[in-house]
């Protein structure tokens, strides 16, 4: 069985030089979309990916993250609108790392493309009327 | 005394306009729609048509709060001179026994504030308007030092805006006539209530809903003035007095647009027949509380010249940009370059040759829809226009925007 899960990577400092995700690609047969990545060599790094691939190849790959010491955070959190409090300002737009958000031209109403969002969280506390919440 | 309303020469009266809103006659259009209408048929012909140009806008407004007569206990209590809390907000009790005023940037007395940078500002006095409106119970806390005639000490007991005998919102300063384009030329993100400001011209925040925001369109209040009756917060509201820091003589275009922050508007109304909808308690990521008021205010079509000024458009309405890093807080004269709405609104502008993504804080949608709103009372004849009482003071007036200067308490 296929599956597909959106998942935060964070890279110790020792690991950021050794090609992760290539071992990934290569040795568990997995599909990988990078949403953001921030990884500097020497530096704690961090990787939000969608990874998806066969359920037991999925689980080797999640083992082999773990061994090589990278702490995988499962983004069973969701960020979700709630379209009752948004007054469709636009505090958010420029905000938002992935570009969830963007103006409807002819209403400048606020679109929230939920598939681009990683559930970052910026836009939570930024957001005058706090209409976007996250839900664990 | 020669009143701005007076000086007009006169197409049509207010009177004139209200028999037709009676009898369901009215022509009523909005800021918007008006801009194209006047465009294709003409300044005088449109001006002979139309009948009132309606407006609106929706935003954070920091000078909003309500007067509260929460009712006399038993035994009775001298609020006047202790403290109260509603909902763990402070409100001000230098009023008579049971008058207390709620602010909208109140915070509880417990609230981090910034000393967790920057602080987030959940909930304070905008919010337990929000709730007030929205019919929610709120927890009032009392403490007071007791006198013959109102011997009580402590109070506690939850309130309801239905149960209490007034609640008056009272908003001294709101619907800025025009505003600064706030950016950060720093390397650091600032927080202000310009919204977050990212680094290095990271991003442009503006904040008034352009050429549908009510003074915008009446740019040297020819047309409203004290008594003006307009839609505030859902309801029926009127304009109290020209608002705190009201600032005619600034920079105008040739058409009479302001070129930054101008006049403003003391707007007063009954809060228990307002909706939560139109008034949003809002939190402004580390700088604070604040109240999101809707506000919609019509302008009645008494001559060309009136119209004309309603014809208004982004392109022609522009806003300074202002560092809110350092030109701001230390009050530098400084603006970095000037910008129309119509450029703000395509959402990239160019500051110092560097592609800057812009936002609104106004929420426009929401503008238009106060906008159809207002206009959808004066159709149906449910909103009648007011002759205003006195003018707002315009560039005549001679009033300037002054700043505070500090004189040592010690020599």
């Amino acid at each position: 069985m296929d599956i597909s899960r959106r998942i935060v990577l964070h890279f110790p400092p020792r690991v950021t030089g050794q090609p992760v995700v290539y071992h990934l690609a290569k040795d568990f047969d997995l599909t990988f979309n990078i949403l953001k990545a921030s990884i500097t060599p020497g530096e704690e790094g961090l990787l939000i990916m969608e990874l998806s691939g066969d359920q037991r190849n999925y689980d080797k790959g999640i083992q082999y993250l773990n061994e090589v010491g990278v702490k995988i955070q499962s983004l069973s959190q969701d960020v979700v609108r709630d379209e009752a409090r948004c007054t469709h300002c636009g505090a958010c737009i420029n905000l938002c790392p992935t570009i969830a958000f963007s103006l409807e031209p002819k209403t400048r109403r606020v679109l929230f493309d939920h598939n681009k969002c990683v559930v970052c969280g910026l836009c939570v506390k930024a957001c005058p009327p706090r209409a976007m919440r996250l839900y664990f | 005394m020669t009143s701005g309303v007076a000086r007009i020469i006169m197409s049509k009266t207010i009177a004139e306009i209200n028999e037709k809103i009676k009898r369901g006659k009215a022509v009523v259009v909005t800021a918007e729609e008006v801009i194209n209408i006047a465009r294709e048929k003409g300044g005088r012909q449109a001006a002979e048509e139309i009948d009132v140009v309606t407006t609106g806008t929706f935003s954070p407004m920091c000078s909003s709060g309500v007067f509260l007569n929460i009712g006399h206990s038993k035994p009775r209590i001298k609020l006047g001179g202790g403290k109260v809390y509603l909902n763990d907000v402070p409100v001000y009790t230098g009023l008579a026994a049971v008058d207390v005023f709620l602010g909208a940037t109140a915070l509880p007395d417990d609230d981090p504030r910034n000393k967790f940078y920057p602080g987030e500002f959940n909930y304070g006095g905008g919010h337990v308007i929000e709730e007030l409106v929205a019919g929610k119970d709120i927890r009032l806390i009392a403490t007071a030092y007791g006198t013959d005639c109102y011997p009580r000490k402590k109070l506690e007991t939850w309130i309801n805006l239905k149960d209490i005998n007034n609640a008056i919102l009272f908003n001294v300063r709101n619907a800025y006539q025009n505003y600064d384009v706030g950016v950060n030329l720093s390397d650091e993100t600032i927080y202000t209530y310009l919204g977050v400001l990212k680094p290095e011209l990271g991003n442009a925040n503006y904040c008034t809903s352009g050429e549908v925001s009510p003074l915008l369109n009446d740019p040297y209040y020819k047309t409203i003035g004290i008594g003006t009756r307009v839609f505030l917060g859902g309801d029926i509201g009127y304009v109290a007095w020209h608002g705190t820091q009201h600032n005619p003589h600034v920079l105008r275009t040739d058409n009479g647009t302001p070129k930054g922050p101008a006049g403003t508007l003391a707007l007063i109304g009954d809060l228990k027949q307002m909706k939560p909808e139109w008034l949003v308690g809002t939190s402004m990521l580390g700088y604070g509380c604040t109240l999101t008021v809707g506000i919609g205010i019509p302008i009645p079509i008494l001559s060309e010249e009136i119209l004309r000024y309603t014809m208004v458009s982004d392109a022609a309405i522009f806003a300074p940009i202002v560092d809110y890093s350092e030109a701001y807080p230390q009050r530098k004269p400084d603006i970095l370059a000037e910008v129309s709405y119509a450029e703000l609104k395509r959402g990239h502008i160019t500051i110092q040759g560097k592609d800057v993504p812009t936002a609104s804080l106004s929420s426009y949608p929401k503008a238009i829809e106060i906008a159809n709103i207002l206009k959808g009372w004066i159709e149906k004849g449910e909103f009648l226009l007011t002759e205003p009482v006195a003018p707002l003071p315009g560039i005549e007036s001679g009033i300037t925007f002054k700043p505070l200067k500090e004189r040592p308490l010690m020599e």
